[in-house]
């Protein structure tokens, strides 16, 4: 009870609507990151953001509908590797052009220190993060609380706000 | 500022955030208060990140310096 302790800890509350490989990420960081600072965290896992929740995490991503998306060589000569390719819109719709989109900012990240998703997540879990699925999302698109890792706990809006009133950040991502 | 003597040396070295924060974390909880945990890294964000995060968490850092590529920290458990 953040607000009405002084004592409390600090407490982040946010909702992460997005379940790309992209947008896996600020939720899971910033969670996480709290964790460290001894605050308490919570993510609201919805609409989008509800794959997150399964077991395995399939998140990909595709430069279709991205504009701002760099598209770059994670081997080679740094000079290669800085290379922003000029990727036509029509070539992003080519199968199998997703998989290699995703598998090629997975290597990028590798490269470069980043952790993967399903290992922030488990620094998110090992940092008790409340993890919250959204009920409706759950129906509307068929999971079952089965489908999800075990830390989860299922909740609706009226969960998440009476969690986020005694938040000191709210974040909607 | 070579006078600082570590209990624990955490290398954090190519890891980028929020790897070297959360590593950081861990690893002051292993020690006692009072003990000094030493942090290399070479992610250009960790000089502001670990101000902030010694801030947050009410520990003492007592240096941050660069060492060519690297950022040291020393820090100091108080709680």
């Amino acid at each position: 009870m953040s607000k009405s302790d002084p004592n409390a800890p600090k407490r982040l509350a946010l909702i992460a609507s997005k379940g790309t490989l992209d947008w896996a990420y600020p939720p899971l960081i910033l969670a996480s990151t709290a964790g460290a600072m001894g605050w308490e965290a919570g993510i609201f896992f919805t609409f989008y953001g509800l794959p997150l929740l399964l077991k395995d995490i399939g998140a990909a991503v595709s430069p279709l509908g991205n504009p701002a998306m760099p598209m770059k060589m994670p081997f080679g000569p740094e000079g290669f590797q800085n290379i922003n390719w000029p990727i036509p819109t029509a070539m992003m719709t080519v199968p199998g052009f997703n998989a290699l989109a995703t598998s090629l900012m997975k290597q990028t990240f590798k490269n470069k220190g980043v952790a993967s998703v399903p290992e922030l997540r488990a620094m998110c879990i090992e940092a008790d993060v409340k993890m919250i699925a959204c009920q409706m999302t759950m129906d509307v698109f068929g999971f079952k609380k089965e489908d999800f890792i075990s830390e989860c706990e299922v909740g609706g809006a009226a969960t998440f706000l009476s969690y986020a009133a005694d938040a000191d950040v709210q974040l909607f991502v | 500022m070579t006078a600082l003597q570590e209990d624990k040396l955490l290398d954090c070295s190519g890891m980028l955030c929020p790897v070297p924060v959360i590593k950081t974390s861990k690893a002051i909880k292993e020690l006692q208060v009072g003990q000094v945990l030493k942090m290399v890294a070479t992610d250009p964000g960790a000089p502001a990140d670990m101000e902030a995060w010694a801030r947050q968490t009410g520990n003492d850092l007592l240096d941050s310096h660069k060492e060519g590529e690297k950022f040291i920290f020393y820090l100091k458990r108080i709680k």
